[in-house]
């Protein structure tokens, strides 16, 4: 098996929560994985993403190639679009609907969820408020890396034992809400895919 | 996995590496994409039992020579900055070359191609050839780790400091790497030879040609370096050498092995038999550096005769700018392979000041005063987060060159006549390169505003401590500021109009005025409640 992930967001989002999840649970699954993110600059509200490259052979680059990504997992609706360069014509885009707005030129954002939806498979999710309703309103992450474990050929319980693994020093609390938002994206992630 | 493979970013694993095999000391300033490489020694229980040195120095060049006097005493000592703070070293980092090493050295230069965060790009491998040293470049982060091990054997065996150069994308990111036993840290040991410090020019003649002799040996050792491999193919039309990284993106474009005979390149100086190997049976030779065609250039000549070379220079690939696979697929002649364009509406996100960040505050007063009533005002930046008044909405920034500039820049141009000249520089910065600026101002009494924002702390960075915390003002009055010049105040919106009054006071004073806006930053502000609510 080979996934590659581009995740994306904005700086300070926190999307390399989701890329410590998956990619905790690849090395439980004894899977090779390389994953690169961005420090620095950008992490000052510019646009981050961040390479995630699963696979059970030797990961050579630590960067997705052009065209080769099976996903991009973004966590701001307009980001998920950048990327489309990395996408392979058989990849899913898996985005949050909720706009991060810290540009004054910020696109119209009907306009940019047309963008998405003429991609031939794309989720788009209210992540925010799937995550709200699982009890867990800061884990709008959590809920963008349920829906896309979906397409990331990784045990679901490989999933959820990263989550315990990661969160488990803040507490049973903490791991069981992050597990609930996770749970909630997945089922999300499984009904629109049919 | 086995129990000794930890996920290491690049810079963790070199880190770990230097734990692992016995350093002493690490010393660095903060600067991406380096900083990760201290804090993980801060942040390491295994460095804190040992015992290790592990604090930040006031820049590169006091860092430099921290490692160098480590060193001194028989010790292993780890030196770590960016590209441009190798300049900031650049004294100490050449003649340690000359006075050569005790204890091992590992000079770590992390590289920034494509300027991801930084006010240039440039090859650090150049400034150790200049030095000559020998250089480490990994491929991969397991790499990293082991070179610290063959780094420091390397150091001591020739008693010279070595370089381990590294660039972003492997700094940043993430695989396994399988550990090794530990080795024990160096007794004090000091120098047999009690010259071999003391550069005096007689001495250092002597010390010089010990140096040059070396480069024979060093060569050699590159040569049987298990980290340089021929991997031979049988298509000889072309031969690729693939230096660091860039050898990952080759072979991701082989996921089958690839068919040209490949010289894997990551230790220098350049291996001559084995490059020789590489040109005698192939046709031409394609060189990938994900930096400055240094070995291209190198290979080619000045007279660009002989061997056929291609890379960044004949166009192959990109002159300029971080290599990446589809970068190496094209100029191993293979067909593109895209996605979609990203869509027209997608809109550049800049970085930009955080939500409540005190330089929004500090900045809105300056550009009031320099936009009505000083409007021939120029405002000479720094290095860091408040470069970003550059950008929209302040547009309010005139210069950033390098650590320090501001200060110095402002004093040049007040001597030029320009009126008002005001410098805007952090704290941190300040303590890295600031002060002596400081002093020139002070000596001719310049007619300059220095603003000194202070949010204690290395921000950009990551929010690390500041050599300047609870000493701005002793330093300032130290330096010969006159203390009515010196003027603190509390960068908050309410504040906005006695700002303005006192940056318009401190223009109209002829002589030197420090202005010092002083609120924590947001992000280590932040991180400190959080801490303390768990």
């Amino acid at each position: 098996m080979k996934s590659d992930i581009i995740l994306s967001g904005v700086g300070g989002q926190g999307i390399l929560s989701i890329a410590a999840v998956i990619g905790q649970a690849a090395v439980s699954a004894g899977l090779h994985m390389k994953q690169s993110e961005v420090h620095g600059m950008s992490q000052r509200g510019g646009d981050v993403q961040s390479h995630l490259r699963i696979s059970d052979k030797e990961v050579f680059s630590d960067l997705v190639p052009h065209g080769a990504a099976d996903m991009i997992l973004s966590v701001e609706p307009m980001e998920s679009l950048r990327y489309l360069p990395w996408l392979s014509k058989q990849g899913w885009i898996i985005t949050n609907s909720q706009p991060f707005i810290n540009i004054p030129n910020y696109p119209d954002q009907k306009a940019v969820i047309a963008e998405i939806e003429k991609q031939p498979k794309h989720i788009i999710i209210n992540a925010d408020e799937l995550a709200k309703a699982a009890g867990n309103s800061r884990g709008m992450n959590m809920v963008m890396a349920g829906a896309a474990s979906l397409f990331v050929d990784i045990p679901q319980e490989k999933m959820e034992g990263a989550i315990q693994f990661l969160f488990g020093r803040k507490g049973e609390e903490i791991v069981k809400s992050n597990i609930a938002a996770f749970r909630a994206g997945r089922e999300f992630a499984q009904k629109k895919r049919g | 996995m086995a129990k000794n493979v930890m996920m290491l970013m690049g810079d963790e694993a070199i880190a770990q590496g230097a734990i692992d095999a016995g350093v002493s000391g690490f010393y660095a300033y903060p600067g991406t994409p380096s900083t990760e490489i201290m804090e993980y020694a801060q942040h390491s229980k295994d460095a804190a039992v040992l015992n290790i040195h592990r604090q930040w120095s006031a820049n590169e060049k006091t860092a430099m020579e921290s490692a160098l006097g480590m060193s001194y005493c028989g010790k292993r000592a780890m030196v770590s900055m960016k590209h441009v703070g190798l300049n900031v070293a650049a004294d100490p980092f050449v003649n340690s070359g000359v006075t050569g090493a005790n204890g091992g050295i590992i000079v770590v230069a992390a590289d920034d191609p494509s300027m991801h965060s930084s006010q240039n790009e440039q090859d650090s491998r150049i400034l150790a050839q200049f030095a000559l040293l020998p250089i480490f470049e990994p491929a991969n982060q397991q790499e990293a780790y082991d070179m610290a091990f063959a780094g420091y054997e390397l150091s001591e065996k020739y008693k010279t400091p070595v370089m381990l150069r590294i660039t972003t994308r492997l700094a940043h990111s993430r695989a396994g790497v399988e550990m090794k036993p530990r080795l024990k840290q160096n007794a004090m040991k000091l120098p047999e030879n009690k010259r071999q410090f003391v550069l005096l020019p007689g001495i250092a003649r002597k010390q010089y040609k010990t140096l040059v002799a070396n480069q024979a040996k060093f060569m050699e050792e590159a040569e049987k370096s298990p980290f340089n491999r021929y991997i031979d193919g049988a298509d000889k039309s072309r031969g690729i050498i693939a230096c660091g990284i860039a050898y990952n993106y080759l072979m991701e474009n082989y996921p089958n092995g690839c068919p040209h005979p490949v010289l894997k390149l990551c230790q220098y100086p350049a291996p001559k038999k084995l490059i020789e190997k590489l040109v005698k049976e192939t046709k031409e030779v394609l060189v990938l550096e994900d930096g400055q065609p240094m070995l291209e250039e190198s290979l080619r000549g000045l007279l660009d005769r002989d061997v056929k070379v291609k890379g960044r220079i004949t166009g192959e690939l990109p002159r300029d700018g971080e290599l990446n696979p589809l970068f190496v697929r094209r100029a191993l002649g293979m067909a593109d392979i895209c996605g979609a364009p990203a869509p027209a509406i997608v809109a550049p996100r800049p970085p930009a000041f955080c939500v409540g960040c005190g330089h929004i505050d500090a900045y809105n007063a300056i550009k009031q005063v320099v936009t009505t009533g000083y409007e021939d005002g120029h405002v000479f930046a720094d290095i860091g987060c408040y470069t970003l008044a550059a950008l929209p909405p302040f547009e309010v920034v005139n210069s950033c060159v390098d650590m320090g500039a501001s200060i110095t820049m402002a004093k040049g141009a007040a001597d030029a006549g320009l009126f008002p000249a005001c410098a805007v520089i952090g704290d941190s910065t300040f303590c890295h390169s600031g002060m002596t600026g400081l002093l020139d101002c002070v000596i001719e009494n310049s007619n300059v505003v220095i603003f000194i924002l202070d949010n204690s702390a290395t921000a950009m960075t990551g929010g690390q401590d500041s050599h300047a915390l609870g000493r701005l003002e002793a330093i300032c009055k130290g330096l010969g500021v006159d203390e009515k010049h010196i003027r603190i105040v509390n960068p908050l919106k309410k504040n906005h109009d006695e700002m303005v009054q006192v940056i318009k006071e401190e223009i109209e004073y002829k002589g030197v005025s420090v202005i010092i806006p002083t609120r924590e930053c947001i992000q280590t502000l932040g991180k400190k409640n959080k801490k303390g609510g768990e």
